[in-house]
């Protein structure tokens, strides 16, 4: 494999991977509020459906973020409702808005735009376009340094950015703030914090629409970065990858990135079959590349390879008792 | 102290919730600019209209009841299995297995070699998820999304490789031979005057459905394996002090789990399709969420919320053939259903819990009922 | 003492929880500068008024006026806007964050963590010195005892600059020592002007730290008085409502052949901690050994060895024969087989199903015997039929097999797990808090069975931290601390005061127990034994 394929290989893994790493930021602050969140699927597929449908008809992909956010936000709020207000099972739950997400963005898709359950093609401002650093026209011709800088580290989407920035912002609020300090506790020990006078409820509704709006930017780039446009269950199972992804990086940030890469290179790596039997000499099937986040999450949770030890009080609704 | 009568619990919340999401639907279709009584009205018609309508939707009340009771048997136990699906596809598999290399002499051999071949299957998929369960505490609802992936990749795997016939550009199998043919309810049912059923896929797996309904309900409430996963699923503690291994019951009920899941392969794939194709299973597993929910985790409760399921995959199918309304109205009803009678249990629960118990009381005026709290 | 502002007044709080009237109508003062106690049975609404005046509960009707002003206090926020500051009986901390962190958690200044910090790490120093609160603000929450745990949550309190400190039964989990030393700290806090209101059932924490006592019962507050001024008799009557008997009547012992050895038993729990240190005793038919100590010293690892559901190395023979301590027959199940039946300490989450039917709950453990079973299921009717007779000698209301064991008063709970262990006729029975949670009726009954039991020649192993029900049930007493046994006494032999030093580790000697002199005791006492046999 020559260098400029390798470039290749690893450009198409930052693509891929940062709607994976937004999502599992998403997951991230949920869970570490102590609400476990399978939806991320369904989010992530509201607000891609949302952000194409909106820029396809304003023309505006900006109006069409909104929109997507403000989706995945009200799906979100639903979760909210049911796992930190109701005390439902938030598994259950994460389950019924993935297949709302599902069905309306097909049944919406085909009122709307009336092609199958498809948005019409996007193009111009109602997509993302890429974003070259500044230089990268010039030192391209570097060797080595050049074609990294210009061709791999250049030339993405702005939401690309956004998502390899939030890592260590997520790092900081959750480490650095009181709010973080706070959430953190609340996915821990929901009683020290009603105790010491703060509110269970409001953290968690923010952990939830924080998951929501991170959520909003990884379907967003998926329909208006990554493609053109929103096709029917077009996350194919990004949500469920992500959450791998999370529990793979044990619930914190830089391990998330580190965890997205890899699980960003696997499916880069399923696109180019012809790099991986040249490097390694043999056919590996399409179908294990697919299947190996999977597998290695199940090795990871197994805890043959480390323990993932997932919030103390993950998954169960808070309720008061002294 | 009962907050309210029994019959409320087990009847009143699921017609509720099944009623909050019936309005919400109707609402969609509205929105979408379709009328929904005419809707219901087409459903009802190609669902339940003719015999060939109930021929579909029994067939599909079939798949939903060996999921339903796979994802309810789990939940005695307290174990939530979303695995169905994979567990379902690999039911699949050794159906297949099973039909194409064995030389079955007669059908009803062929039924019982293939109902045994399919749990087997889909057992095995669980049991690994249930052994890391019970082993080393793995979250069996993580772990279980995972096998649903990684089933999907193995079964891509097969059927465009070592399964697929040669020359054949499709990604199934062959077809099964002739002796392992289920009889459908034409089959059974018509007369040489009147054709019943005909074309429909309904067959006899129907009936192996239902006694696996009964066969559930005995298991659960009248043996002593059933009274261990029910004391396990209520408290694990409990469990461990009366001498109920923890480990044997997690992996014994996701054995139960998941060949009950793979079972749903004798009615979709021997009795319908007549061979394996991709996706067969076609979200069956997932519905089956729905349906013990919605059946409160009962047997019976799973046959009824079987055949409503039934009834409206069949009907959003004729609905989509009509109108320009598409099948995917489906599972947004599944999403509200799983949503109501699972997630927001408590918001039908609660106001209906203080209005009995406001009833209750009534004869005291006197005494102040605090919010709830 | 009316010329002075009461620091805390309550007027008519009420609080109902569904058909529970927990709170009825309650008014108490507390005066600046005390140390209040208010004393009542598990149950009588103590812990219910306190969550209260903490803004955990709402009440339904009532007045707080706090320092002469009225006071709502909707949520805690409030609470500790007015200078209210509670440590729960359960420590309300983060495990995996520092002591520091946990104090600063809701009480930090400004949106960045970092000055927060900082500052909080200088006024720890200095209350610290101030109220002997020492303690490292960078250890894990996790990684410190429960003593220590206590200390941070009354500094959380202190931090928020709270002038009135309510405790809820604060040394349930303490050793007499650690009790000791919390009681100087609230002294010393007292002293300084600030208020304690120390919820408790001990009657001998009354009467050592208190001013003031207020006595609850069933929800009500049935008097306030002068801790000077009353006696440990007057108050116990006050709680419960009647003269109470505590000594149990029965006959001396008529010890048989041994039932239960128990040689070098050892527990290591999942954290690599050793919770039972090679332990070693035995006791005979007709006899009761009562286990002392304060709850967390392994105990409760020793009813679960034998239980059968703790693994453990070591050697435990039961009628000579020895009993499997780890492997497949390590279970509740051949444990049964074998002879032994258990009360477990825990009865919501061992002793019965909450959810199960009183009559599934009869069944428990012993649902696999073959009365009842009929072939491949379960003969539902024989246990029923079962269920109702022993519910019937046992007295259990209401006498309904149906109900769900939730359904049920902690007293009849209780009856029907000993009920279904005491009828089997077991050879050695286990029994662990046995009247924890149980009202006064109940608790004469069980004793009652528990000793008619022994009288039957059977061996009674008893755990319990109620040091009252020791002395008065059991025919030898061995004292627990820290996984060892630290000393066996006889009851009329000893004194609370006694054991309460062995309580806390310290015995006549004053030296630790080495594993030689266990060894050498239990030596000589098979001798003896053989001797005898």
């Amino acid at each position: 494999m020559d260098f400029l394929t390798l470039i290749q290989v690893f450009d198409t893994t930052i693509r891929l991977a940062t709607p994976l790493l937004l999502a599992c930021l998403a997951g991230l602050f949920s869970e570490r509020a102590g609400i476990f969140d399978i939806g991320l699927e369904g989010k992530m597929l509201a607000s891609a459906f949302l952000t194409a449908a909106v820029a396809a008809v304003t023309g505006s992909v900006l109006v069409g973020l909104l929109a997507g956010i403000g989706g995945a936000m009200a799906l979100a709020g639903i979760h909210g409702l049911a796992s930190i207000t109701f005390r439902g099972n938030q598994l259950i739950s994460g389950v019924a808005i993935n297949f709302l997400a599902a069905g309306l963005t097909v049944v919406v898709a085909q009122s709307w735009f009336g092609q199958g359950g498809r948005t019409p093609q996007l193009s111009g401002n109602a997509r993302f376009g890429t974003i070259d650093l500044p230089f990268a026209a010039e030192i391209r011709d570097i060797p080595l340094l050049g074609p990294i800088y210009a061709d791999l580290i250049s030339g993405h989407s702005l939401l690309v950015y956004v998502g390899l920035l939030m890592v260590p912002l997520t790092w900081y609020v959750l480490f650095r703030t009181r709010f973080g300090l706070r959430l953190r506790a609340v996915g821990e020990n929901p009683a020290a914090v009603d105790t010491a006078g703060i509110s269970v409820v409001g953290l968690r509704y923010a952990a939830v629409a924080i998951c929501g709006l991170l959520t909003g930017l990884a379907g967003a780039y998926l329909s208006t970065g990554l493609q053109a446009g929103f096709v029917k269950d077009m996350t194919a199972g990004r949500g469920y990858i992500a959450l791998a992804a999370l529990i793979f990086a044990k619930w914190r940030p830089w391990y998330a990135l580190g965890a997205c890469l890899l699980f960003g290179f696997l499916q880069a790596l399923a696109l180019r079959p012809d790099v991986i039997e040249g490097t390694l000499g043999f056919e590996v099937g399409v179908q294990l590349l697919d299947a190996l986040p999977y597998i290695l999450t199940v090795v990871i949770l197994a805890g043959f390879v480390g323990r993932a030890i997932p919030p103390r009080a993950g998954g169960e609704p808070y309720v008061k008792e002294r | 102290m009962q907050r309210m009568p029994q019959w409320a619990d087990v009847i009143l919340i699921p017609l509720i919730s099944l009623i909050l999401a019936a309005v919400l639907s109707a609402l969609v279709i509205l929105a979408i600019g379709e009328n929904p009584w005419a809707a219901l009205k087409l459903m009802v018609e190609g669902s339940l209209g003719s015999t060939y309508a109930w021929g579909y939707t029994l067939y599909y009340a079939t798949n939903f009841i060996f999921t339903g009771l796979a994802v309810a048997v789990a939940i005695h136990a307290r174990l939530f299995n979303i695995g169905g699906e994979g567990q379902a596809m690999l039911g699949g598999l050794g159906v297949a297995l099973i039909a194409l290399f064995i030389p079955w002499p007669h059908w009803t051999l062929a039924l019982l070699g293939g109902a045994v071949g399919a749990a087997l299957f889909g057992a095995a998929w669980a049991f690994i998820p249930a052994w890391l369960q019970a082993k080393r505490g793995s979250h069996v609802v993580i772990t279980t999304i995972m096998f649903n992936f990684i089933a999907a990749a193995l079964l891509n795997y097969l059927l465009i490789g070592a399964l697929k016939p040669q020359g054949s550009m499709e990604p199934a199998t062959g077809r099964f031979p002739e002796a392992t043919h289920l009889p459908t309810f034409q089959d059974m049912f018509s007369t040489a005057e009147t054709a019943l059923f005909r074309g429909a896929p309904v067959n006899v797996s129907f009936f192996v459905a239902l006694i696996a309904c009964v066969a559930v309900w005995a298991l659960i409430w009248r043996t002593r394996l059933g009274y261990e996963i029910r004391a396990y699923g209520q408290s694990e503690g409990a469990a461990k002090y009366a001498g109920i291994s923890p480990v044997k019951i997690i992996v014994v009920t996701m054995l139960i789990s998941g060949g009950l899941a793979g079972m749903m392969a004798i009615n979709n794939v021997m009795g319908e399709a007549e061979r394996l194709v991709l996706n067969a299973v076609e979200g069956a597993g997932f519905i089956g969420i729905a349906v013990a929910l919605m059946g409160r985790s009962h047997p019976f409760g799973v046959l009824l919320a079987a055949l409503l399921f039934g009834f409206l995959y069949q009907g959003g199918a004729e609905l989509a053939l009509w109108t320009s309304i598409p099948r995917e109205l489906i599972v947004v009803i599944q999403a509200l259903v799983i949503l109501f009678t699972g997630a927001l249990d408590n918001m039908v629960r609660m106001p209906l819990e203080g209005l009995f118990l406001r009833l209750r009381r009534a004869p005291k005026p006197d005494r102040k009922t605090s919010p709830a709290e | 003492m009316t010329d002075q502002t009461p620091a805390i007044e309550l007027k008519g709080i009420s609080k109902a929880f569904g058909p529970v009237q927990a709170n009825k109508d309650i008014s108490i003062r507390v005066m600046p500068g005390t140390i209040h106690g208010i004393i009542g049975e598990n149950g009588a609404g103590k812990s219910t008024l306190m969550s209260i005046l903490y803004g955990f509960y709402r009440a339904d009707a009532g007045e707080i006026w706090v320092d002469g002003r009225r006071t709502e206090i909707p949520d805690s926020q409030a609470a500790i806007r007015a200078g209210i500051g509670m440590v729960f009986q359960h420590f309300k901390l983060v495990q995996n964050f520092s002591v520091l962190e946990n104090v600063v958690l809701g009480a930090e200044d400004g949106a960045m963590l970092r000055p927060s910090l900082a500052k909080a790490r200088r006024e720890l120093k200095d209350l610290a010195a101030e109220y002997e609160l020492n303690i490292d603000p960078d250890a894990r929450i996790e990684d410190i005892g429960v003593g220590m745990q206590q200390r941070v949550e009354i500094l959380k309190a202190l931090y928020r600059q709270a002038d009135i400190l309510i405790l809820d039964e604060p040394t349930g989990v303490l050793t007499p020592a650690e009790a000791d030393h919390l009681f100087r700290i609230l002294k010393g806090l007292r002293d300084q002007g600030k208020t304690i209101i120390l919820i408790t059932h001990k009657l001998r924490e009354i009467m050592e730290i208190t001013d003031t006592v207020s006595v609850m019962r069933r929800g009500e507050m049935t008097a306030t008085v002068q801790t000077a001024e009353t006696s440990p008799p007057e108050l116990a009557e006050l709680m419960v409502g009647r003269k109470v008997l505590l000594q149990v009547e029965k006959v001396p012992p008529k010890p048989g052949k041994t039932v239960l050895e128990v040689e070098n038993l050892r527990v290591v729990d999942s954290k690599g901690v050793e919770r039972l240190r090679k332990i070693g005793f035995e006791i005979r038919a007709g006899e009761i050994l009562g286990i002392a100590g304060v709850a967390g010293n392994g105990q409760s690892e020793l009813l679960e060895v034998l239980g059968g559901y703790r693994r453990a190395e070591g050697t435990v023979r039961l009628n000579g024969k020895p009993l499997e301590l780890a492997g497949r027959h390590a279970n509740g199940r051949a444990r049964r087989a074998a002879g032994v039946a258990h009360v477990p300490e825990d009865r919501h989450h061992e002793g019965l199903i909450l959810d199960f039917s009183a009559w599934e709950n009869v069944a428990f453990g012993y649902h696999d015997r073959p009365e009842f079973n009929k072939g491949l299921f379960m003969d539902n009717a024989a246990i029923k039929a079962d269920a109702a007779a022993k519910m019937e000698r046992f007295d259990v209301r209401p006498p309904h097999p149906h109900l769900a064991a939730k359904n049920f008063s902690g007293g009849n709970q209780q009856k029907i797990v000993v009920a279904r262990e005491i009828e089997r006729n077991p050879d050695l029975l286990l029994i662990g808090q046995p009247t924890r949670g149980v009202d006064i009726g109940a608790i004469e009954f069980i004793h009652e069975q528990i000793v008619a039991l022994r009288d039957m020649g059977k061996a009674v192993l008893l755990v319990s931290v109620e040091l009252d029900e020791i002395m008065s049930l059991s025919d030898r007493i061995a004292v627990m601390f820290d996984g060892k046994i630290m000393g066996e006494r006889l009851p009329a032999e000893t004194d609370e005061r006694e054991l309460g030093l062995l309580m806390a580790g310290i015995t006549d000697t004053d030296k630790p127990h080495s594993e030689a002199e266990i060894e050498a005791n239990l030596a000589r006492r098979h001798a003896s034994a053989d001797k005898e046999a």
